[in-house]
């Protein structure tokens, strides 16, 4: 990859740092993905995307800044990228799944804050994410506490921050402030871009995008298949995938794996033997390089058959609606859109259990897995009352806590095993 | 047909063999630095048809011989509830971790919850905490403890500070007993919640490495306001677990 070094210098890399993170990274992608048996075809293009993430996509980018294309990093599934298509702009996700100088983070950081956070900081400080460096501008969120109050630290070390206010309950004053703040950012957008948002251009970015999502839905209605066509981790990486690939590319590419995937339902192929049993995730988000408990969870017996997260259903489930004809009605159409997330930081926050109710139906699924990142509150203060309602619903749940690091794995692993031990009786 | 259960923990090794309903053997041996080895040390001599191997070990003796492994939750669950057909829950404290099961009256498990990452309230807290109080070993520090009529308060879970805060108690004059049964009090006490917790009624039955620490099992019967069972050797209900687990397969 040392082709790419002068691009990466330019960028300000850390380029000892850098060529060490790739080097752990592509081991542990090789031993995580390649070692697993019967995979499609068309996983071989995702192979691809991962061992270019930081080299031909960073490339990509960076011709596209020449023509004056700008690169928008952002942290969170609320930020719409049908807006940033729009101004013709490019959207990259930036929240980071490694433990990478922790050390660093925790210089300005409390230790006590959840791993999606720190690593964040750790590849900032670190100098070892080229995403972040290529942006033109981040979009930060106040979603979560921590996150919220970690882009007050942030600001300083980007070029330009900015952070879209959110609200907290799904009420009508709720919506309003949504739909403010997103007129707020096409003005933001609009500023940096140089460009107008009119109706055809963000037309164009509401297809663009709900055909991308299309495209991961119609791979999760595959999942329901028995045997089961693709693993949890190779739809999870899809996933991850969706926040940094050209999204037209990332599109046709799904599609044709899909295809792909519908030829083997038909022959009744499977990459998993008779009696995996079947689960869904749900939780906090998995950014890459986090295949950690998805790994344990598919070398100890059972399959993920849907991820009810934001890299996974949550985040993909709904379609921006293309009624209307004026900027303004689009624009009401994507706060529509946007605001039926159910993330963990609204209160109350019924729909997401509805939600893992219904996957787990969906799915036919025999048990669930609460993720929880350490220092979630959000997310860990509702996988309690969750578990009692789902126990209640008769759905088997394994509530894990953990963070990036690998000292945990043989204990989540155990506890992995005793439930699936659990379920199968 | 002869099934071997083995249970590869943390700091013990534990093998049981049974032929129907006969226990024909039943030993352990202190794990070390090479517990492939420790293995190899305890299975000779033995001889056995079928294996089934439980234990944080699990997987490296799957690797080497051909056998079926269980977890340990599910190896203890069916260890405790035969040895004690009654049993709701099991609470498990060994060398490193802490398991509290609950089963069902069928002797499906329910719910189960470990200890997280640190040696917090496990048998290796217990043992440097009777190396810090210099104590010869675990039996007589236990015994200690039990001579003790008031109790120091110790207030640090984490080993490390655990062991100062100890220290410190010590140079201000406090009873070595009154710290021992103090330790015991606070690893007590932060079990029985985890037990509590997860299954909070039914009988209990007491196993694991410190079950046969004469002042923990005395808390431990006076705290929980239900019956609690001691088998009579409680460390080996994982290995027996995992062999009748075998004989039910086979
Ligand atoms: S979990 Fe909440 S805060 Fe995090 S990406 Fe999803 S919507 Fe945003
Ligand atoms: S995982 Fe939880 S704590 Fe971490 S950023 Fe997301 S919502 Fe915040």
């Amino acid at each position: 990859m040392s082709g790419y070094n002068q691009m990466w210098s330019e960028l300000g890399l850390d380029l000892e740092a850098h060529d060490a993170l790739l080097s752990v990274l592509g081991d542990s992608y090789h031993n995580i993905f390649m070692t697993q048996k019967n995979r499609p075809e068309g996983m071989k293009y995702f192979d691809f995307v991962m061992s270019e993430v930081h080299g031909l996509r960073i490339k990509e980018l960076m011709d596209a800044k020449t023509q004056g294309k700008k690169v928008i990093g952002l942290y969170c599934v609320f930020v719409p990228e049908e807006l940033i298509i729009a101004v013709d702009g490019i959207s990259v996700g930036l929240c980071a799944g490694a433990e990478f100088n922790f050390e660093g983070a925790e210089q300005i950081l409390p230790r006590n804050l959840c791993a999606l956070i720190k690593s964040a900081f750790g590849f900032k400080l670190g100098r070892v994410c080229p995403y972040i460096e290529a942006c033109d501008l981040v979009v930060g969120e106040n979603t979560c506490d921590g996150k919220k109050k970690a882009y007050e630290v942030l600001s300083p070390y980007v070029k330009d921050l900015y952070v879209v206010d959110l609200p907290q309950t799904k009420s009508n004053a709720g919506k309003m402030l949504l739909k403010e703040e997103y007129l707020k950012f096409i003005a933001k957008l609009e500023e940096i871009s140089g460009k107008k948002i009119t109706y055809e251009n963000l037309r164009k970015g509401i297809d663009i995008v709900n055909a991308k999502r299309k495209a991961v839905l119609r791979l999760a209605e595959l999942r329901k298949s028995n045997p089961i066509p693709i693993s949890g981790l190779d739809s999870l990486l899809i996933n991850q995938v969706f926040f940094y690939d050209d999204p037209v590319r990332f599109t046709n590419s799904v599609n044709a794996l899909c295809d792909e995937l519908v030829e083997r339902i038909k022959r009744g192929e499977g990459v998993f033997p008779e009696g995996t049993v079947r689960v869904i995730v749900s939780g906090c988000p998995m950014a890459v390089p986090n295949w950690k408990v998805p790994y344990i969870v598919e070398t100890s017996g059972a399959a993920i058959v849907g991820e009810e997260s934001c890299v996974g259903e949550r985040g993909t489930r709904w379609l921006t609606e293309t009624k209307g004809s004026t900027v303004e009605d689009l624009v009401e159409n994507i706060t529509d859109r946007y605001f039926k997330i159910d993330c963990a930081i609204f209160t109350p926050n019924h729909s997401r259990l509805e939600h893992i109710k219904e996957m787990f139906e969906r799915y036919n699924a025999k048990g669930l897995i609460h993720y929880n990142l350490q220092f979630c509150q959000p997310y860990i203060i509702e996988s309690g009352h969750f578990e009692t309602d789902l126990k209640n619903s008769n759905i088997p749940t394994l509530r894990l806590e953990t963070d990036y690091s690998q000292e945990d794995i043989g204990q989540l692993k155990t506890r992995v095993e005793a439930f699936i031990e659990r379920i199968k009786g | 047909m002869k099934i071997a259960g083995l249970d590869i923990g943390s700091r013990t090794v534990k093998l049981v063999v049974m032929d129907g309903s006969k226990i024909l053997l039943a030993k352990k041996v202190l794990n070390s630095h090479d517990p492939l080895n420790t293995v190899f040390t305890l299975l000779d001599g033995a001889s056995y048809d079928y294996m089934v191997a439980t234990g944080y070990g699990r997987h490296l003796i799957n690797e080497v011989f051909s056998c079926t492994i269980i977890s340990e939750i599910k190896a203890f669950a069916l260890g405790s509830r035969a040895v004690y057909p009654s049993c709701r829950a099991v609470l498990d404290i060994g060398g490193q971790d802490t398991k509290a099961i609950h089963i069902n009256e069928k002797g499906k498990i329910v719910k189960f919850e470990m200890n997280d990452k640190c040696a917090a309230g496990t048998g290796r807290f217990l043992e440097i905490m009777a190396h810090a109080l210099n104590y010869s070993n675990i039996d007589e520090f236990s015994k200690a403890a039990c001579t003790a009529t008031k109790a120091q308060t110790i207030n640090n879970m984490c080993t490390v500070f655990a062991e100062s805060e100890v220290i410190s108690l010590i140079s201000r004059g406090a009873k070595r007993e009154e710290v021992a049964l103090g330790i015991h009090r606070a690893i007590v006490s932060r079990t029985l919640r985890l037990l509590n917790r997860v299954a909070p009624s039914g009988d209990v039955v007491f196993a694991g490495g410190v079950a046969l620490n004469e002042c923990a099992r005395k808390l431990i019967s006076e705290e929980l306001k239900r019956p609690v069972f001691v088998p009579p050797d409680p460390q080996i209900i994982g290995a027996y677990g995992a062999a009748l687990y075998g004989q039910n397969k086979r």
